[in-house]
């Protein structure tokens, strides 16, 4: 049952060269840059999305994901999460609102997968990039590269997918869109959707904690993605695999490298999920079918490069 | 063309000057490296070098220490070679 969590607001990405990837994020991907903070952190949006950003950069040695932040309706449905998130026996931090610029106060939890979540209520929001919200035009001009429209969703690997899956359905009231079962029965991958999104966020079963896979931004067609392919060749950006389809979502992709070697991806289309539908089950033996639905096998690395 | 003789284990392949030993594998369709995010990041493709000179592009230090960078190990992906190069893979990096 919802519980008041929106969508997917944000992710912290920890990059090892801010230009370089800059270079990538805004110039390659397309994404707008808005702001940077006093920390040189980076803020940047898709040019559809209504509030001020969705992607924060920050420069580290070492690459790989920081965190994701919920967007909740209200005020009063943050407060009764948090209280819900201790009742369930979650340690939770706070941070002050203005921590993240023009954002309000953020409710942090660890997930048993080993990864970092934030909610919050309040975020400045500039309207779409470009565009006025009187008539408004149906996209801006000024767009560079794949042109991408927002932030849509992370794929996560870490431990215990099926206490993650639990604590997302039972407290923050997530939808188990689609799912990966091994021959036992055990769940190995869950794909969560808290809107009509096929996903909004996915955990796929890794003994390590805390990893990476990838993050996931929206392009409006297939030919978007064609030309993101190519986009990828004409500068050298290594590519790993597509243009193709997943079974899984049956959204169509792309993935490539940032170059901190955080993986990327460009999809469009895919399937939807209303609150009352079952989940879509797929295999794990047929694994290659669930993912890449024309090759019908998984690259050795696609598994295992993550950071 | 300019470049480098570089060894991996016995496989012999040529790197042009300022390419990475990873990316000129991957050119001459050749895999005697796994070849991962090609960025530093994943750490998939990491070696030790046995003899020659090189430079290296910035590496995730959760994949190389600065103790392990000292004693000539490197991700591949990384690696800028100078010299001609004797290089030995690293078996089971993943999550080590």
């Amino acid at each position: 049952m919802r519980k008041g969590v929106m969508r997917p607001g944000h992710i912290q990405l920890r990059v090892m060269d801010m230009e370089e990837a800059l270079k990538h994020y805004r110039d390659l991907i397309g994404l707008v840059e808005v702001n940077r903070d006093n920390q040189g952190r980076v803020y940047l949006k898709g040019w559809t999305e209504v509030d001020k950003y969705s992607v924060i950069l920050t420069e580290s040695d070492t690459p790989g994901m920081d965190f994701v932040g919920f967007k909740v309706l209200n005020e009063e449905v943050l407060n009764n999460l948090q209280q819900a998130l201790v009742n369930y026996g979650c340690e939770i931090s706070e941070l002050p609102a203005g921590d993240l610029e023009d954002c309000g106060r953020r409710v942090r939890f660890v997930a048993p997968s080993g990864h970092l979540f934030e909610l919050y209520a309040e975020k400045e929001q500039t309207g779409k990039w470009g565009i006025n919200n009187v008539n408004p035009d149906a996209w801006p001009l000024d767009l560079t590269g794949m042109k991408a429209e927002r932030f849509d969703h992370c794929l996560l690997f870490g431990p215990d997918v099926k206490a993650t899956h639990k604590l997302f359905t039972e407290v923050l009231g997530f939808d188990l869109a689609e799912q990966v079962v091994d021959p036992d029965g055990n769940l190995v991958a869950a794909f969560l959707s808290v809107g009509m999104k096929a996903h909004d966020i996915a955990f796929v079963e890794c003994p390590e904690p805390n990893k990476l896979h990838h993050v996931s931004f929206l392009v409006e067609t297939w030919e978007s993605l064609l030309k993101a392919a190519d986009l990828l060749t004409m500068t050298n950006t290594t590519k790993d695999v597509g243009p193709t389809r997943h079974g899984l979502t049956h959204g169509q992709t792309v993935y490539f490298f940032d170059p901190s070697g955080n993986r990327n991806e460009v999809f469009c289309g895919g399937d939807y999920h209303y609150p009352d539908h079952p989940a879509v089950t797929w295999k794990a033996e047929d694994l290659g079918k669930a993912i890449f639905y024309h090759e019908l096998v998984i690259h050795d690395t696609y598994l295992e490069v993550l950071t | 063309m300019m470049g480098y003789r570089i060894d991996v284990d016995g496989q012999y392949f040529n790197c042009p000057e300022g390419q990475t030993v990873l990316i000129a594998m991957k050119r001459k369709g050749l895999t005697c490296l796994p070849s991962g995010c090609c960025a530093g990041g994943c750490g998939i493709c990491k070696v030790r070098v046995l003899a020659g000179n090189y430079e290296t592009k910035i590496m995730s230090r959760a994949q190389v220490s600065i103790e392990e960078e000292n004693k000539g190990i490197a991700l591949a992906c990384r690696i800028l070679p100078s010299s001609d190069l004797k290089i030995q893979q690293i078996k089971n990096i993943i999550n080590d």
